[in-house]
């Protein structure tokens, strides 16, 4: 099977964010795959283990972006690919990362493309079924099991906390939620074997694409953080005291019973 | 400028989900005086809902009824509501960011080749544009978005902005569209309900929450209690969800939902900064937690040190008396 996995590199979620000259200060922060990301990394080799064939990991991103497919090929990954678009692109959205993935697909044969269901940082959960739209292919979004048998697809998934049973074909792009696996970590023998495995690096124009062709269709004009919350009231008193007081405060005050 | 608007409606259970009426007072601003459309999709007898999208402020509605539209499927929605796009070609779409609103919408904004902002919780007029606000990184800070090229594209987050008050005297016309939906790759077998009463935790008005200091599976039975007074929905962090207190779809967070009521009871749960990313912008927040260092506190509008299996059942027999009274 050709498996594709699309990663992202996202802020660490112990990061605390702040903002400078109206953009997020990444100055000093760590980086990690998305959290939902590696959930498709971890189901992408197990279903490789499984039935045979090879894991490509795609990231679109600047140079930086290397650490996170290393880690992904230290994890059992085959192949990486680096989309660097820092010296092409100022600013992009979900159609452009789309776009830029579609053009990339345009002359592989992918049986299965996994992508997290949504990143930690913008939560757009987009990417994934646009390129499925793009690229003419089934998808199936949040997704907690995945049975392959021949073409034939069995999925669970999570929608809202009910479980919905899914039968589909491949090919197909899946989207992963919480719930689907274990991620692992990278072993020191997997580690020092992604040293050596293939990472090859693109730019747009080596997909025939030009900024034009991605010009973003949405912009971000303004950045900023949420008011800081003022701290609240501790009760004191009895515990019996103390639930009369809120109750009451939450009925007086906040007016919310 | 005038902008006309399609609205996407979504039931649950056969009746609307409040986060469409919403969608439609979202639509009153992006309008600016235009037209506004409701639709909404499935096997049959829609006009009744069709109806109510009026009330609360459609100008008319659109209903598309198909046997392969009984339980929602991307293919099948984005074949019908793909058509009225086509033939009504509104300037703006609204849709409620629930989970059809994820699936459907990013293959509709790809087939048309737009712009997709998700996860609104504000809107406003801004020149010949509209501005929309959402939340990044989890809440830990926000962003304010416009489209700069083609349809006005958006999806609006449950519990934020609210819906127009039901005028059952407005009236519209309803119209069917015949729509050829052909063989579906995809198809649901069967769908497990794992939720109990129906309370989605992204459009709960109240949510109680546990974690670690919940201790066991057993010790959310007075959680699940407290919130069926309250008419609320029980929620996890991370920490209970990793110790298989409770299903990962409860998980509330960074990774997990992030979720807006009104009121939010959190019971043992000391307040990562992970956690408070997925629920810092409720309205009023109540901490329940035996430390009173617990980083909660921080944020809690109101908060109890002490045992929460002492707390809770006293707090469920005051708000029934309370209830009683009024």
């Amino acid at each position: 099977m050709n498996i594709y996995v699309l990663l992202k590199r996202t802020f660490d979620t112990e990061e605390k964010i702040n903002i400078q000259q109206g953009r997020i200060d990444e100055d000093g922060a760590e980086f990690i795959i998305n959290p939902y990301d590696e959930y498709a990394v971890e189901e992408a080799i197990n279903q490789r283990d499984q039935h045979g064939g090879e894991v490509t990991v795609i990231t679109i991103g600047e140079e930086d972006s290397e650490k996170q497919l290393r880690t992904a090929l230290a994890m059992g990954a085959d192949k990486a690919v680096l989309i660097n678009t820092e010296d092409d692109l100022e600013a992009g959205d979900q159609f452009t990362t789309a776009r830029i993935l579609e053009a990339y697909f345009e002359d592989k044969q992918p049986d299965l493309i996994l992508a997290g269901n949504v990143a930690i940082d913008e939560a757009s959960g987009q990417v994934g079924p646009r390129l499925a739209e793009r690229l003419g292919i089934s998808y199936v979004t949040t997704i907690t099991k995945l049975d392959i048998d021949g073409e034939s697809v069995h999925i669970e998934r999570d929608v809202e906390g009910d479980v919905e049973k899914v039968d589909t074909q491949l090919p197909l792009l899946v989207t992963c939620q919480q719930g689907l696996n274990e991620p692992r970590y990278p072993s020191l023998p997997g580690i020092m074997k992604a040293k050596k495995k293939p990472l090859e690096e693109l730019e747009i124009d080596d997909l025939d694409l030009d900024e034009d062709d991605v010009e973003p269709k949405t912009k971000t004009i303004e950045v900023f953080l949420p008011p800081e919350k003022a701290a609240g009231r501790i009760l004191d008193g009895e515990v019996n005291d103390q639930v009369k007081e809120l109750v009451t405060l939450l009925r007086t005050e906040a007016k919310v019973l | 400028m005038s902008r006309k608007v399609l609205i996407i409606g979504e039931t649950r259970d056969g009746v609307l989900r409040n986060v469409t009426f919403e969608a439609i007072a979202a639509a009153k601003t992006v309008s600016n005086g235009g037209e506004i459309i409701g639709l909404i999709c499935g096997e049959s007898g829609l006009n009744p809902l069709a109806e109510q999208m009026i009330h609360f402020g459609a100008d008319r509605s659109i209903v598309v009824e198909h046997s392969k539209l009984e339980t929602y499927t991307s293919e099948g929605f984005a074949q019908a509501v793909g058509r009225v796009i086509e033939q009504e070609k509104p300037e703006a779409i609204v849709m409620g960011h629930t989970a059809i609103g994820k699936d459907l919408t990013p293959k509709l904004a790809a087939r048309f080749e737009t712009g997709l902002i998700s996860d609104v919780t504000e809107l406003e007029e801004g020149g010949d544009n509209v501005v929309f606000t959402r939340p990044i990184y989890s809440g830990k800070a926000f962003e304010k978005k416009i489209i700069t090229d083609g349809i006005l594209f958006v999806t609006i987050r449950p519990n934020n902005i609210s819906a127009l008050d039901k005028d059952t005297s407005r009236t519209g016309d309803v119209t069917a569209i015949d729509v050829e939906i052909g063989d579906l790759r995809t198809v649901i077998t069967d769908i497990i309900k794992k939720t109990a009463d129906g309370v989605d935790l992204s459009e709960a008005k109240v949510i109680v929450a546990g974690g670690r200091g919940v201790k066991s599976k057993e010790g959310f039975d007075p959680l699940y209690e407290l919130a069926e007074v309250l008419g609320g929905a029980v929620g996890a962090s991370r920490g209970a969800c990793d110790a298989d207190y409770c299903d990962y779809s409860l998980q509330i967070g960074q990774t997990g939902k992030v979720v807006t009521p009104d009121l939010y009871i959190a019971c043992g749960i000391s307040g990562a900064i992970q956690h408070l990313a997925g629920m810092s912008n409720s309205k009023v927040i109540v901490g329940i937690n035996k430390d009173p260092e617990a980083n909660i506190f921080n944020i809690a509008d109101y908060g109890i040190v002490g045992d929460l299996f002492e707390v809770i059942p006293q707090l469920i027999e005051e708000i029934k008396q309370v209830k009683v009274n009024a």
